[in-house]
């Protein structure tokens, strides 16, 4: 049922992304990660929204019903389950709507085989994961092991450190993922419970203002239209076993995918200021983490200025797809020690740091928590003198 | 050592020849063009199309969806000057009428799910694109870079195809109008 309380939305002035996250002044507010998400929702002309209700996720996407109710989203309904909220939200973006949905975890898992398909068709989607603990064994703390599982489904990966993150990084998706030489959906990811669940200062433009309208008549590829030539024939080439459609032909679509993501560097470096914020370029040791593991990574810097130690720096990764090789090759030119504390098991990030750099010994598989555990700053500052003696 | 600078050129290239972007090749921003993965002028890219179209043996204009069928304005304008270069070459039209994966007749359009068939059938040299979806265009592009040793050139509606061993973007009628210009002054000589 679309809705039909348009008022407040419609009195919304749309404006670029560029006022909406360089321009337009901010006034300072207290809120959590979900209640962040939700502001940004509510800035972004959204026409629909789908929800399937995950722990840590599901207040954003309660916050994101109340904005359908309050008028600001066109549409809105609680889907079957996670697999039926990506189908069905890929479907209102085919539809030429712009469309934001959140998932956690085992919904991630739940729903993964539409994530390539988004990628796929290249839909400009922008989904919020509240990352969390999966099966080994279960738990429902924070984690970032679904991510590994996203890294190679051609989405753009964003990993926000706060709420503030949260809120521009959302936006900014919009921004990104709706640019014609890229139209790919956008994953904004954060540690659940950490971002989500707790309270912190964001900065929020007004919400009198929201962005332009997406006019999917843009898109790299026709808006998916039954009612004109050359009508649903246009995506036949997904159906890629066709005696008319090689593997080739496949394999290149493919990497059109991949290619799209490399075009959205510039637009990266553009709306959110860099695939990276690098501190103290010079150090002799860097910490490259990304998500709240930056924020426990300048803890234990600011722990070891006070012990005299001031040769640490530190590598924040925002954009995990499209990954910041070069940026990271140029900033770790000068340390001789790289250390990447992970939320998670498998070390995925230590993986793509080492595939990125010269000289890959130089990287402390570590320090890594997982199973619910939190990361003190003291292990992190443990692994550095460990690896100096 | 991995190549450092990669260059978009007639292949046959590979088996699968790569993204161009994925080898560090990004589009022109507005105001500029590509040719052969360098961002070059407007002016430097159309005195190569032009210069490449006026040389080719068995040029081909391949129109696609958003000349054959889009209502905009100025639409029919753009599809009459394409048709314009199109003669002053001396070059087939083979539209790429939709992007649907369907037999096609290969002697009188184009595919993007096999363009090197038709390339390769009416032993084309010099093909130029105009009108096409920028996804479509890509996709197309490597399988002629793959598999045949044809020169292709993109002018794109938004975006240029880095792809392409030269491509315009923002394509309007004056940017149309000027290759068609150079071409009839080179072939004048």
């Amino acid at each position: 049922m679309s809705n039909t309380n348009t008022d407040i939305h419609t009195a919304q002035k749309p404006v670029s992304a560029d006022e909406m996250l360089h321009s337009a002044a901010r006034s300072r507010t207290f809120i959590t990660g979900s209640e962040a998400v939700a502001e940004a929702v509510k800035r972004a002309n959204v026409d629909m929204a789908i929800a399937y209700p995950i722990t840590p996720q599901s207040e954003s996407m309660h916050l994101t019903g109340d904005l359908y109710a309050q008028g600001y989203i066109g549409d809105y309904y609680r889907a079957e389950n996670e697999f039926a909220v990506m189908a069905a939200i890929h479907g209102a973006s085919l539809g030429g709507g712009r469309v934001f949905t959140a998932t956690s975890g085992p919904g991630t898992l739940r729903a993964m085989e539409m994530f390539p398909v988004w990628a796929g068709s290249r839909q400009p989607i922008v989904c919020a994961f509240m990352c969390r603990g999966v099966a080994l064994p279960p738990s429902i703390q924070p984690e970032t092991i679904e991510m590994a599982f996203l890294l190679d489904t051609g989405m753009i990966m964003f990993h926000a450190e706060n709420a503030q993150d949260y809120f521009d990084f959302i936006l900014a998706g919009y921004a990104i993922a709706e640019q014609p030489e890229v139209h790919l959906p956008v994953g904004v990811f954060a540690d659940g419970f950490f971002v989500t669940h707790t309270r912190e200062v964001v900065m929020l433009p007004p919400d009198d203002i929201k962005l332009n309208v997406y006019d999917p008549t843009f898109a790299p590829i026709p808006p998916f239209d039954m009612e004109h030539v050359p009508m649903r024939m246009v995506r036949d080439p997904l159906l890629n076993k066709s005696n008319f459609v090689s593997y080739a032909a496949s394999a290149s679509w493919h990497q059109e995918v991949l290619a799209a993501a490399e075009r959205a560097r510039k637009h990266i470096n553009h709306y959110m200021g860099g695939l990276i914020e690098v501190e103290n370029p010079d150090a002799d040791v860097m910490i490259i983490a990304s998500g709240t593991a930056v924020s426990q990574s300048r803890e234990a810097i600011r722990a070891m200025k006070d012990e005299g130690i001031n040769d640490v720096g530190l590598i924040k990764v925002k954009s995990v797809r499209p990954f910041p090789e070069k940026e990271i090759e140029q900033a770790t030119a000068k340390a001789s020690l790289i250390i990447v504390p992970e939320f998670n098991v498998g070390g995925w990030l230590s993986r793509e740091v080492k595939a990125s750099i010269d000289n890959n010994k130089r990287v402390a598989p570590g320090p890594r928590v997982f199973g619910g555990a939190s990361m003190p700053s003291e292990i992190i500052i443990g692994e550095i003198k460990k690896y100096r003696q | 050592m991995v190549q450092e600078t990669y260059r978009v050129l007639p292949g046959p290239e590979a088996y699968l020849a790569p993204a161009a972007a994925m080898m560090g090749v990004m589009p022109p921003d507005s105001g500029s063009a590509i040719v052969e993965g360098s961002v070059v002028s407007e002016d430097e890219a159309i005195a190569v199309i032009a210069r490449k179209l006026a040389d080719a043996k068995n040029p081909a204009v391949c129109p696609g969806p958003l000349l054959i069928w889009q209502w905009d304005d100025g639409v029919s304008a753009k599809a009459a000057a394409v048709r314009e270069l199109a003669e002053a070459c001396g070059a087939k039209i083979l539209p790429m009428i939709d992007y649907s994966a369907r037999r096609i007749r290969t002697d009188m359009e184009i595919s993007p799910n096999h363009p090197n068939v038709t390339i390769l059938q009416n032993d084309i040299d010099v093909c130029l694109f105009a009108g096409v979806h920028s996804h479509y265009a890509n996709y197309a592009l490597r399988l002629i870079r793959a598999r045949t040793d044809c020169y292709t050139i993109v002018l794109g509606d938004y975006s240029a195809s880095e792809d392409a061993m030269a491509s315009l973007r923002d394509i309007n009628v004056d940017k149309i109008n000027a290759i068609t210009e150079k071409i009839k002054s080179l072939k004048r000589g």
